[in-house]
Order: structure tokens, then sequence, then C-alpha cells
């Protein structure tokens, strides 16, 4: 198949078949557009969330971005909804806009499956902290989103369920873990949606796709209720259209949870009501090492043109280095799979979860339904993880890893001493090929070498359009910041925003 | 390093993984080639560095000691993949 034509439009256009059938087009939209129109009652959340209905039923059989579309739940949702705002009692400005999971959320009643056969038939008795928090605001959740198996992946071609396809390119990744998501942004099959981020997995596909995705510092979002993947890693965060949407639900989905005693109990600022158009007094850091040979020539003067535009804004810029840039990957693989190891050894198919048949001992339930209900990447992430934990080899590996971990953190500590964010790439390319990378475990690895860093030192960082290449497809820029900086990295990104055009591109339908 | 098919076999048995002759050989070459680039860790000297476990280091964290009720017996049991009244039930343990 050949690549799909694409345009740049304004995003306002719609084709006259889809405007003849729907309403609304949620491509003309963004979170906060579609929030205001539904509290001045200018739109329904019915019909927000028939036309998303609608999209993912037109658009799905391309692009693959659900595991569970949840059509009942979320028109009932939007129902209520509606008679809160027709009362003029709406939950929170998120009350009615329809939203999706990565399907690693916990969601009560919903099927959530971490695009595991381990997972494939669980349906949890409760929702995660993300997830209620959203609920109790109001928000409609419209499906459970396709991602890499247990999150474990750059590509989103790890999930036992199929690949999602990028709506740029039908014949590209979306990026991974929390391909789904982006793709259900980007396709305008919801208007904002949550992913999580480990060593890459929501800002990876918020560049491949030309959305909007935050990784926030570690410890901002409560972890309670999602599948975990390397806990001293993973973060929760959101994708959206703009960097608008993504402050409104950071803010909602930001706070202490007495059920993640690793959440920060930082007070949370208002994101979203305390963007302003002009950047200010910014001092910018631009770390060499992030700017390395290999790169798409295209992404690096997108990047550096994104830089000047902050610069014209006012932001001061200076060349910073992070020395360690270079052991980031392996210190993660290290670390991340040693966790993975640990955190998976609970799918042992005793209490839920895919249990193998015909065994005739404990230990061979044990390793049998492990063996049938993980796919080829988490039992190499498994493998890897226990060697690195196991007796003689965890000074060498696990150890070492956790000391490099240290300088990797230090580095920032140092450019942060100058600098109130960080400006690289999100990746060294554009979205890569389906399968390009399947046969090589490292390549794939490598695809995070500019992601990965800031999970290591906890830090948030933000992904955003700068541009697209010579074949149409999105760059992203990525903004990193301090601990709990994240009003930074929003101010700093809506400022780009306001004077650039990038967050406006939609890809063409996929059809 | 190499990685021998004994290794792995060994490496698979701690993780409760069962694995085909296939999938042994697969992932011997495949941890090899992995093992072999983290080895660039080596490159660094660590002596005295402190390891991080957590990023963010954020001390002790308490709570009160309160009752709190998460999902009931039926909930959970719902998602068993056999159980028998109140139990989980699992193969015989005892030979």
């Amino acid at each position: 198949m050949p690549p799909i034509a694409r345009r740049i439009s304004s995003g306002f256009r719609r084709s006259s078949s889809e405007g003849d059938r729907l309403k609304v087009d949620l491509s003309s939209l963004t979170l906060a557009t579609a929030a205001e129109r539904l509290r001045r009652r200018e739109l329904s959340s019915a019909e927000l969330t028939e036309a998303a209905l609608e999209r993912i039923a037109q658009t799905e059989p391309r692009l693959h971005a659900f595991l569970t579309v949840s059509a009942d739940e979320a028109r009932s949702q939007a129902a209520a909804a509606d008679a809160r705002l027709a009362r003029g009692e709406p939950l929170s400005s998120l009350d009615g806009v329809p939203l999706a999971l990565k399907d690693v959320f916990l969601t009560r009643g919903v099927r959530t499956t971490a695009a595991s056969r381990i997972l494939e038939s669980f349906v949890p008795p409760y929702d995660g902290t993300a997830v209620a928090r959203l609920r109790a605001r109001g928000a409609v959740f419209v499906g459970k989103t396709n991602c890499d198996e247990f999150a474990m992946g750059s590509s989103t071609e790890n999930s036992a369920f199929g690949s999602t396809r990028n709506p740029w390119d039908l014949e590209r990744v979306p990026g991974g873990s929390s391909g789904g998501s982006a793709v259900a942004v980007a396709a305008g099959q919801c208007l904002g949606a949550l992913g999580t981020d480990t060593g890459g997995s929501i800002r990876l596909p918020a560049a491949y796709c030309g959305v909007v995705g935050l990784k926030p510092t570690y410890g901002r979002v409560s972890r309670y209720g999602i599948v975990d993947y390397a806990s001293s890693l993973d973060q929760v965060g959101p994708f959206a259209r703009d960097v608008q949407g993504a402050a409104i639900l950071l803010e909602a989905l930001a706070g202490h949870d007495p059920l993640d005693s690793t959440s920060a109990s930082a007070d949370v600022p208002r994101y979203a009501s305390t963007l302003r158009p002009e950047l200010g007094a910014l001092r910018v850091g631009v770390p060499r090492e992030y700017f390395q040979e290999g790169m798409q020539p295209e992404v690096e003067s997108s990047v550096r043109e994104a830089i000047a535009v902050l610069e014209s804004l006012g932001a001061s810029v200076e060349n910073v280095s992070l020395p360690h840039a270079r052991y980031a990957v392996a210190t993660y693989y290290l670390i991340a799979t040693a966790e993975a190891s640990s955190n998976l050894a609970r799918y042992d198919g005793i209490r839920y979860g895919r249990r193998a048949s015909g065994a005739s001992n404990l230990l061979e339930t044990y390793s049998r339904s492990r063996e049938e209900g993980f796919g080829a990447e988490v039992k190499r992430r498994i493998m890897l993880g226990t060697y690195a934990l196991s007796a003689g080899y965890y000074d060498a590996y696990y150890g070492k890893a956790q000391k490099v971990r240290t300088l990797v953190r230090r580095d920032f500590e140092q450019a942060f001493e100058r600098c109130d964010v960080l400006v690289a790439p999100t990746a060294p390319t554009t979205a890569f090929a389906l399968g390009e990378k399947l046969d090589d475990p490292l390549a794939m690895y490598l695809s995070d070498v500019l992601t990965i860093s800031v999970n290591l030192a906890g830090l948030p960082a933000l992904s955003l359009p700068c541009g697209v290449d010579g074949e149409g497809l999105p760059i992203g820029l990525q903004l990193i910041g301090k601990p709990f900086g994240e009003q930074a990295l929003l101010g700093a990104g809506y400022a780009y925003e306001q004077a650039t055009d990038w967050h406006r591109q939609r890809p063409e339908e996929p059809s | 390093m190499k990685i021998t098919r004994e290794q792995v076999r060994h490496v698979a048995a701690l993780a409760r993984l069962a694995l085909s002759a296939e999938e042994e050989e697969t992932l011997a070459s495949e941890l090899e080639a992995i093992l072999g680039y983290v080895a660039t860790l080596d490159e660094l000297d660590t002596e005295g560095v402190p390891p991080t476990a957590h990023a963010l280091d954020t001390g002790p964290v308490f709570r009160d000691d309160e009752v709190r009720n998460g999902p009931q017996v039926e909930a959970l049991l719902e998602n068993a993949p056999d159980r028998a009244e109140n139990f989980f039930r699992v193969p015989k343990i005892i030979e």
C-alpha cells in the first residue's frame, strides 16, 4: 500500500460526506474548545460522544488504536454529564469530554488487558486513581487503547492483539508503548487520552503521531491501579491536541494519593489557567549529546528552528552537556527489566489471568501459564531482569546500573543550575516502518535514546509537534524540566504554539 | 560474554518460565547481544558513587493505621481461573 496523501490543514475543514452525517467534527475541536462549548451548551456530551464513537467505527479497521470500545458505558456517562450540564452543575471542565485510556489503566467493570494474553479476559473490580479522578470530574471514557504488551516496546507492535498503525502513514508505527492513545488523539477518535511513560512511552508516540504528550515528574500522578512495568520509572501522563489540553488533564490527574506511597505531596499548580502567551525570561539549555550523528537531518533542522522561535520570544539559549547520556539506554534496560521481572512475578495463573490447562503440579501451572500468556518481548525482559538480579551478577549489572543512574541524574542537576528548561528532539527520526525493528531488539531499544534519561532522573518532559519531514511525517520537540517544573514546560510549549502552527496539523482521513 | 543454553534454562527456572528449545536458542543469542551492549557501563568508574533506587528521594512515608475495605471477596474471585466456594482452586501441591 503506498503512503497515503497528507495535507496540512487548519483542522477546521471537514470532508463533505462526513459533514452531512455528523453534527460534530471532532477534528475541528481541541479539549479546551470542546469543554467550552459544552459549558455554553452549544454542544452536548451525547453529540460529542456519538461523534467520537462514529469516528472510531469509521477509522478502526485501518488504525486499530483500540482494544476495547466501551460504547454503552460512554453513552450513559455522556447522558449523565448532559444532565449535570443542563442543571448548570458540571463536575469540572472535563465534564462530558470523551477521553481514551491506555489499556494498562484498571477500569472497574471494563476489561483491562495490558495488551497481553495473560490478562485477555481480566475485568478489574476497581478503578485506578487516575481513572477515578477523571471519572469524578465527569469525563466520558470511549475505550481502552492498544499498546505494547505490559508497556514494553517502542512501536506498539508488541501487542498480543496486533499492531496499531500511524494515521499519517498506515505503513508506519505510531511509536510506543502508548501508541493507541497517541493515534486516538491524532485521528480525532477522542479529545484526550492517558498513557504511561517508563522510558519514553508517552513522548515517542506523541512525536510520531503529531500530538502533545506529557510525562510528569515521577510521583506527580498516582500509579495506583496501573498495570506495573518498572515501578521506579513508570509515570502516568496525558495526550492532547495542544498544550492547553495536556495542562487541563494534568491538573485533574496530579496530586498526592494515600494509595501510592511514591506519589508526591507537592502542591498542584493551576496548570491550565496560568498559561500565558508570553514566554517571559526563560533560560533554555541545549544538550549537545542530544544532537548526534545518525539523527535525521530534518529532525535536527526543525528542532533548531524551534529553538530559534523560543529565542525570538525572549528565551536565552545556551549549550549544556549531559556527559552520561550515552549510558542511559544500557542503564535503563538493566533497571527496568530487573523491576519488571519482579513486578510480573504476580502473573502465575492462580488468582486472576490466564491459567494453562493440564498442568500436573503447581510449578508447572506457574511456568506453563507464563509461557502461554507472555509474548516474546515480555519473556526477553523477564529473562534479562532475572539474570541481572541473579546470584553472582547482581553487583555487576543491577548494582552497577543503579550507580550510573546517579551519574545520569547528576548531569541534569548540573545543567539545571544554569537553565530552566532543556530543549531537544523527542526522537532521532520520524516514525519508522512497521516491522523494521521487530527482529532486532537492540535497534528497537535505541528508539528511546533521547527520552530514557528523563525517566532515570525522574524529571518531567513534554513532547509537542514542531515540524514535518520530507514524507510529511510529524517531528517532536522535547522540553525537559526540573522536578515538579511542569508549569515551566507547559508555559514554554504554550508560548511556542501561539507563535507556530504545527499543533494544528491533522493527518488525512485514513480511509 | 557467552550465554549458554544451560544458563538460559537456569534463569528461566528462576523466572518460572517454561521455554521451548527454539526459544532457549533465540534467547541465548539475544541476551548475549544485549549484555554485550550493556557492558559499555564498565567504561565508567563508579567507585564511591551511591546507587539510585528512586529518582526523587522522599524518605519513609507513613500513613494512619486504619481499616480500609477494598473490593469484596466475590468481586475478587470473579477473575479466578478456577475456584471452589470462597477459595482459589489450584493443582495438588503435595505429592
